[in-house]
């Protein structure tokens, strides 16, 4: 057990090495071989009016001059145990995990993050709880009510579900729960710690809107994955030995199409946290998605390598607790470890 | 999503008495045969394949039929527009009878104006599917090239090459997708790799979904090789000494084709989807090119004035993505050797 546990560590921290190294080459390596000069790199970096004199010394800064190799050395340093910057006379200190400094707004890129991160991670736990939950529900049922009625519904709804993008289910929602028919108050950010009430309530149509994409994706999973478990012979002999039907269908059907759903949802959960772009987007809610895209409107661009590596560091981190957990969840990688 | 088939033809044909006695209507048929007649009798599954059909051919014919049935796409026509909310009046000459909630929608204009501009709805919805469908298929083709090649290899030759090509889909599944294509589009200048313009964007998106969803389309080529590779067909062609590529070419792929064609029709939807995202986030398809995308975003500000404006649009991408699913559902459901009939 402990030598798979380990492993699986190792191969989380050999992948996060490898993301961020790709990220590294994309940001800097990519726009020269796409036949950007030093110069025009170094301009997108230091804001909307560069003058010489400050591409100059963003090229010293970021060590663009140098292969590609010592750069990511320095950014890799940076991350570790911080970096200094030469800002004009004066020298800026980008204190240890250091994944940039936005020259535009004298701001470390971590410490953003980390404000905005709170409401980035209340709009995927809330959705991910909803998702979840409601999309196995609703899997579980259609699968064992099949060709009912609310099976034609439910996934009819799934299949509309994952079709509508969700910038467009979300100005729905604005414009008729919300503008409308006044159902819904407008989506707002008050942290848990101040009124948990408000919190809930200002992020409950965010909640529902991304969730009702994802759940779609979950149902029909869940049904598929059910269908075929309960065709099993082990579902028969549950049957025969006399266990009650609940109880068939719930540990001995469910628990085995547990095991991708889980999957699906590391990666999810995973994606959301590294910024739910589209979401936040649309509700106008500040968490770290739409800060990277606003750096990009303003082409503040350590903001956005800052961002991404995160996103990349958060899908990695759930996955790895997902290979964590499937020894908990499924009895067979147990055995086999 | 299928309605459940019945008349089990195929039971006959199974028959081995049927066979012998040599029934006349007791033809063999090819897999293809089998999985076309069960398609035909999805209706689902056949106006969904119409409407992808319809859509197909809307987007080829778009300058046509904008000439006949609307205005260019880029035209502005202020004339019917109220300058202080950018709605459109009910009627061009006399604008106190104020704003059109249904954004002027008449034999004229089939799916209204745009606010502000007054642009013709119906040319730049034509026109957006045009950008939707190209970026689609383009990037799905080269997510299945990509993925069947490394795929099949992985697949085939197994060993470390397996190792290190499983590894590779494991690492480029751990990017976050969205934040990596804004960015990359924002890191590229406005011309490069001999490519300018909307050009250069069509080709970055297309390589940016095809370079980092391929591993999706790998996986299921490498587990399918995995298992033909063990079948008795492939053991006899190798024991006739045929050579590895007439094996890869000639035995492993034809067997690989319906599997990637019934996943290829489901990534087109996901495609579509990603596009309008990109689009929606301002780093697409950059304007006045018209993208189903974009017209969502402009229309955040419109959607207590103007709410065709959103629905128009985004109806568009949900229709075009639904049959698309559908269509893709009942290929895969006709194409199911597990199916019963």
């Amino acid at each position: 057990m402990l030598t798979y546990i380990l492993r699986r560590l190792g191969a989380g921290a050999l992948l996060l090495g490898i993301v961020t190294m790709v990220t590294f080459v994309i940001f800097y390596g990519v726009p020269r071989m796409a036949g950007q000069t030093v110069e025009q790199l170094a301009a997108m970096y230091v804001g909307r009016a560069p003058t010489p004199a400050a591409i100059e010394a963003t090229i010293e800064r970021l060590n663009l001059d140098q292969p590609i190799a010592v750069q990511f050395w320095e950014f890799l340093k940076g991350i570790f145990i911080g970096a200094d910057y030469q800002y004009g006379r004066d020298i800026v200190h980008c204190s240890a995990p250091c994944f940039g400094y936005s020259f535009q707004n004298n701001t470390e890129v971590f410490g953003e993050i980390v404000k905005r991160l709170p409401v980035t991670f209340s709009l995927a736990i809330g959705a991910g709880v909803l998702w979840l939950i409601g999309g196995v529900a609703v899997g579980v049922v259609s699968a064992i009510k099949k060709g009912s009625i609310f099976d034609r519904v439910a996934m009819g709804v799934a299949l509309a579900g994952v079709s509508m993008p969700i910038f467009f289910t979300g100005l729905l929602a604005l414009a008729f729960l919300v503008h409308s028919w006044k159902i819904l108050p407008n989506a707002s950010y008050t942290p848990f710690t101040e009124n948990p009430v408000a919190w809930a309530s200002g992020l409950f149509l965010p909640w529902v809107v991304l969730a009702f994409l994802h759940a779609a994706q979950y149902a029909r999973q869940t049904r598929a994955g059910m269908l075929e478990t309960m065709g099993e012979d082990y579902i028969r002999t549950a049957r025969a030995k006399g266990l009650k039907e609940r109880t068939v269908v719930l540990k001995h059907g469910l628990r085995p199409t547990l095991t991708p759903i889980l999957t699906i949802f590391g990666l999810d959960i995973g994606l959301v946290l590294g910024g739910a772009v589209l979401t936040e987007q649309v509700f106008s809610l500040n968490g770290i998605g739409r800060y990277a895209v606003n750096a990009i409107a303003y082409k503040d661009l350590p903001v956005v390598l800052g961002v991404t590596l995160f996103g990349a560091i958060f899908i990695v981190v759930c996955n790895l607790l997902v290979d964590l957990l499937y020894p908990l969840v499924d009895p067979r990688v147990r055995a086999a470890h | 999503m299928t309605a459940p088939l019945d008349a089990p033809e195929s039971a006959q044909q199974a028959d081995p008495e049927a066979i012998a006695r040599g029934a006349r209507n007791v033809a063999s048929r090819s897999l293809t045969q089998i999985a076309w007649q069960r398609l035909r009798r999805d209706k689902i599954a056949m106006i969904a394949g119409l409407i992808v059909l319809l859509l197909i051919l809307a987007a080829v014919f778009a300058p046509l039929l904008v000439k006949w049935f609307g205005y260019p796409p880029t035209e502005f026509n202020q004339a019917p527009i109220d300058p202080a909310t950018g709605g459109v009046y009910k009627d061009p000459d006399n604008p106190f009878a104020g704003i059109d909630k249904t954004g002027g929608i008449s034999w004229d204009h089939l799916l209204g104006l745009e606010p502000k501009t007054g642009r013709d709805l119906f040319s730049r919805i034509l026109y957006g599917a045009q950008i939707s469908l190209l970026v689609a298929f383009l990037s799905t083709i080269l997510c299945v090239f990509i993925g069947t090649v490394l795929g099949i290899i992985a697949g085939y030759v197994g060993g470390w090459v397996d190792t290190v090509i499983s590894r590779a889909m494991d690492i480029f599944l751990a990017f976050p997708l969205l934040l990596f294509a804004i960015a990359l589009v924002g890191v590229i200048p406005d011309s490069a790799f001999g490519l300018t313009g909307n050009g250069l964007r069509v080709g970055l998106i297309v390589f940016i979904i095809g370079f980092f969803n391929w591993p999706y389309v790998g996986r299921i080529v490498r587990g399918q090789t995995l298992t033909l590779k063990e079948r008795e067909f492939v053991e006899a062609a190798r024991s006739l000494g045929a050579s590895n590529r007439h094996i890869l070419f000639r035995e492993l792929l034809p067997n690989l084709l319906t599997p990637i064609l019934v996943y290829a029709t489901l990534l087109i939807p996901t495609n579509i989807l990603f596009e309008a995202a990109l689009s929606f986030l301002g780093v697409g398809i950059s304007p006045p090119t018209p993208t189903w995308g974009r017209m969502l975003s402009e229309a955040l500000p419109y959607y207590t004035t103007s709410p065709h404006f959103v629905i128009i649009p985004g109806v568009a991408i949900f229709i075009t993505v639904l049959a698309f699913n559908l269509f893709g559902d009942g290929l895969r459901d006709a194409f199911d050797p597990r199916s019963s009939d």
